[in-house]
């Protein structure tokens, strides 16, 4: 055997050992999903017995279950969850646009510093200013107000640092100042030229908020008391905490689903865009 | 940010950047002051009776630092219980995204579907953490699927209540935790790997060095600032930890508070003792820690968004 012989089985065997653990770690992925789909098709009795990955018939049966449960209201929970994600990540993104587009485009005093403050606040975790905010929530008779969970987004120091290195990467300057010409507004330049060109950027911020609206759970829980402006992630700690040895398991494995099910669907349809958005938000290699 | 403009229309930056400043103020800073003013003050409910707001000074911070009957500080036992769960999933997630990474990069190898494998591998990451969580205590349950299978197999002869025990409650822990960020990571060092400089690795090629040579001499030491970046946003993350332990735990740490959490406590303390003093004094002490880690990735950014 010589060498260059050697070499190709080596790559070959290489090769095969790479495939298997990329494999490997898909599968590892997908499995408690796999799990979470066929159980929540099986009765109670057929889950309480054996595992079995034959899907059962039960799905609608569960579905009907979960959907009319009189302590966990999912329709409502899904519909206060819906509310509150479709619209803050519009105003996360629609504003964090706007933000980074006035200190890309415009010199004014103070316009580093303003900068370097946003950098800095970027890290800083929503749940260490919790006191402050449930305190005034509660000073001003505002909990339990899906509002609350939406205004904030207006301010968004991540999404703002996203696209304001998308203008860098992206806007030509001499297109606003040929937009001025035209007598377009500074306003309407950037509805109607800046943000179209920033679309792209848009699209995978807006799919990012939406997902992390929808399963944020911190601080909803202390905001949300009130049964009918719950939540899902509030209603899978209702679920934890019942009395499970009581409980219908296809029901269980229904509403977890139904938790779930939404961000699976959008990001199936659009996760090749995601991937992109995922390394460019923070480092540029 | 060094095109030339006109002066005149400068007043339209500030314009633009009001509304961020106003909502940051009002629900972000002020909030952040008030958390702070608030862990200066004895301010909680016992039963239906309201004690304070009584200016105690460092009173909270002291209580929070002084041993409790049993000897043990409890926010530090609750530090260490997070940070032992952070360690427990980040060493697999960077050691297998180190591995996928260097998989997905190498031209020897070539590998097909990349895109594919990718979307699979961070899906975990969209998934509600709390639904995760949930779907991991049935699982695991005594009448769940794997104890169901460990009995069929005859591994077991009884099911076994995992989260009832110590190592098994915060593997689990660590485990979701785990799969839910190694996708995440694995993508960042894939963008690292190919920002190195091709002709670094056609040069290696020329003179001869083996694979392990330039993993070690070249990819690796070229990859560091980008896997402290990573690191460190993990850390900053896991000191955050609270929706996957307070759901699998049902908000107790079980078993003996040993994956009872930093953030957990905060939350306690708003949500059923409305104890504002201590849940400020709580939220500063994370606040600092966080700060300190953060001044590292702002360093890397500030220093990325320079180049």
């Amino acid at each position: 055997m010589d060498m260059n012989e050697r070499g190709r089985i080596k790559l070959i065997i290489t090769r095969f050992l790479a495939y298997f653990f990329v494999i490997f770690t898909c599968l590892l992925c997908v499995l408690f999903f796999a799990i979470l789909l066929i159980n929540a098709t099986k009765t109670n009795f057929q889950l309480q017995n054996k595992f079995s990955i034959i899907p059962g018939t039960n799905f609608l049966v569960n579905l009907k279950n979960a959907w009319l449960d009189a302590s966990i209201d999912i329709p409502r929970g899904m519909l206060n969850s819906l509310i509150v994600a479709l619209t803050s990540s519009l105003l996360t993104t629609y504003f964090s646009a706007l933000t980074a587009y006035g200190i890309f485009a415009y010199d004014f005093k103070g316009k580093k510093l303003i900068f370097t403050f946003i950098l800095g606040i970027m890290m800083i975790p929503t749940q260490v200013n919790a006191v402050g905010f449930i305190q005034l929530a509660y000073k001003y008779n505002l909990t339990n107000k899906l509002l609350m969970l939406i205004i904030p987004s207006i301010a968004a120091p991540a999404v703002f640092f996203y696209m304001i290195q998308y203008l860098q990467a992206t806007l030509p300057m001499e297109l606003v100042e040929a937009a001025r010409i035209d007598g377009s507004g500074e306003f309407k330049t950037f509805n109607q030229i800046v943000l179209p060109i920033m679309k792209p950027a848009v699209a995978v911020q807006l799919i990012f908020a939406f997902v992390e609206s929808w399963n944020n759970y911190f601080m909803p829980s202390l905001l949300l008391t009130d049964s009918t402006k719950k939540t899902v992630p509030i209603m899978m700690f209702q679920l934890r905490s019942a009395d499970y040895s009581k409980f219908d398991l296809g029901k269980m494995y229904m509403f977890i689903l139904l938790a779930v099910l939404p961000v699976i669907v959008v990001y199936l349809i659009v996760s090749k865009s995601i991937i992109k958005g995922v390394t460019s938000g923070s480092v540029k290699g | 940010m060094k095109n030339k403009k006109s002066v005149s229309y400068s007043k339209w930056g500030y314009i633009f950047i009001i509304p961020f400043f106003v909502v940051y103020i009002i629900f972000n800073l002020y909030p952040q002051i008030l958390t702070v003013y608030n862990s200066f003050f004895e301010n909680y409910r016992q039963g239906l009776t309201q004690v304070g707001p009584n200016f105690v000074g460092f009173s909270n911070y002291v209580a929070l630092l002084t041993p409790s009957s049993e000897g043990t500080i409890d926010i530090l036992r609750y530090l260490g219980n997070t940070m032992i769960m952070w360690v427990m999933g980040a060493v697999p997630q960077f050691l297998i995204a180190l591995i996928l990474a260097l998989i997905f990069t190498s031209s020897r190898l070539n590998i097909k579907g990349q895109g594919v494998y990718k979307s699979i591998i961070y899906m975990p990451n969209m998934i509600m953490a709390a639904a995760f969580s949930m779907l991991f205590f049935t699982m695991f349950s005594t009448v769940g699927p794997v104890n169901q299978v460990l009995e069929s197999m005859g591994i077991l002869d009884k099911p076994i209540d995992f989260i009832s025990f110590t190592l098994p409650a915060r593997s689990l822990v660590a485990f979701m935790n785990f799969l839910m960020w190694f996708g995440n990571t694995t993508i960042m060092l894939v963008a690292g790997i190919q920002g190195i400089d091709e002709s670094l690795f056609e040069a290696a090629k020329i003179d001869g060095a083996n694979s392990w040579n330039v993993f070690s001499r070249i990819t690796l030491p070229l990859l560091r600032p980008i896997l402290v970046y990573v690191a460190i946003t993990s850390l900053i993350g896991g000191l955050r930890m609270f929706d996957v332990p307070q759901v699998l735990s049902k908000g107790v740490g079980m078993p003996d508070r040993t994956t009872f959490t930093v953030v957990m406590l905060l939350n306690n303390y708003l949500g059923t003792s409305k104890n504002y003093g201590m849940a400020g004094a709580v939220s500063v002490l994370l606040f600092i820690v966080t700060a300190i880690l953060s001044t590292f990735v702002f360093k890397f950014i500030n220093k990325k968004e320079e180049k």
